[in-house]
């Protein structure tokens, strides 16, 4: 049949490609082993980088004060991961949905405190933040004309200074 | 604890079989000692020391509420 019969059977080589995304899926699940916690690490990957989500218990450990585990989580899974690519890929961890809720709460904190710096026309200074927080909040104020807002200070004190507008 | 310090360093050396990680029990505390081949110590520590703090941040975080003060040295 085909003229195929008594041929070689094929040989079909099968290599998994290890993406970034893989690589930091498994470091984190690693992570979250050595730290006694049980959790889902699921991926996306795209071309602004890989985003792990990760769910489970007793989360609120691996995010720390105003999330300062998982910041720290975050770097060193992007370093380790990119360690041996030519192109870094940008690395974005988030536990249970807290980056979504950080970031609607800093832009609520941001309107607020707009409000605050037009009402006694000084500037408003608000605590040491992430670069990443700091961007939220500089998007949340872009373009009006009554404040403006600018980062101050070295990392990773950088901080966010909310200016009125003469 | 020491697990812990061991995936990451693992994951961010050049040389992952030459990381070593003890662990030194004193009565108030535990010391992590962390030693790495003398070419990825900069892996490990960072720039004005950022891995090195993010580190601790990860062993701080695992080591909860223990009583005893954990503290990582990297030799």
């Amino acid at each position: 049949m085909f003229g195929l019969v008594g041929g070689k059977p094929a040989v079909v080589k099968v290599t998994r490609k290890e993406t970034v995304g893989t690589r930091a899926r498994v470091l984190v699940e690693n992570v979250l082993g050595a730290m006694g916690l049980t959790g889902e690490v699921s991926v996306f990957e795209n071309e602004e980088g890989v985003q792990l989500e990760i769910r489970g218990e007793k989360m609120g450990v691996l995010i720390g004060r105003r999330g300062e585990t998982l910041n720290a989580l975050q770097y060193l899974v992007g370093l380790a991961v990119n360690r041996s690519e030519s192109e870094k890929r940008r690395v974005q961890l988030d536990v249970e949905g807290y980056r979504k809720k950080r970031e609607e709460t800093l832009r609520e904190l941001a309107l607020k405190l707009a409000e605050k710096a037009k009402r006694r026309g000084r500037n408003v200074v608000l605590e040491p933040m992430s670069s990443q927080e700091r961007r939220v909040i500089h998007m949340a104020l872009k373009g009006r004309n009554d404040i403006y807002t600018f980062s101050e200070g070295e990392e990773p004190f950088r901080k966010i200074v909310i200016s009125p507008r003469r | 604890m020491k697990e812990l310090v061991e995936i990451l360093a693992k994951a961010l050396v050049d040389k992952p079989e030459a990381v070593d990680v003890q662990l030194v029990e004193k009565e108030n505390s535990i010391i992590i000692e962390l030693r790495v081949a003398a070419e990825d110590v900069g892996k490990v520590i960072g720039k004005q020391g950022r891995i090195a703090r993010a580190i601790r941040q990860m062993v701080k975080a695992a080591a909860g509420r223990s009583r005893k003060k954990v503290v990582l040295e990297i030799l």
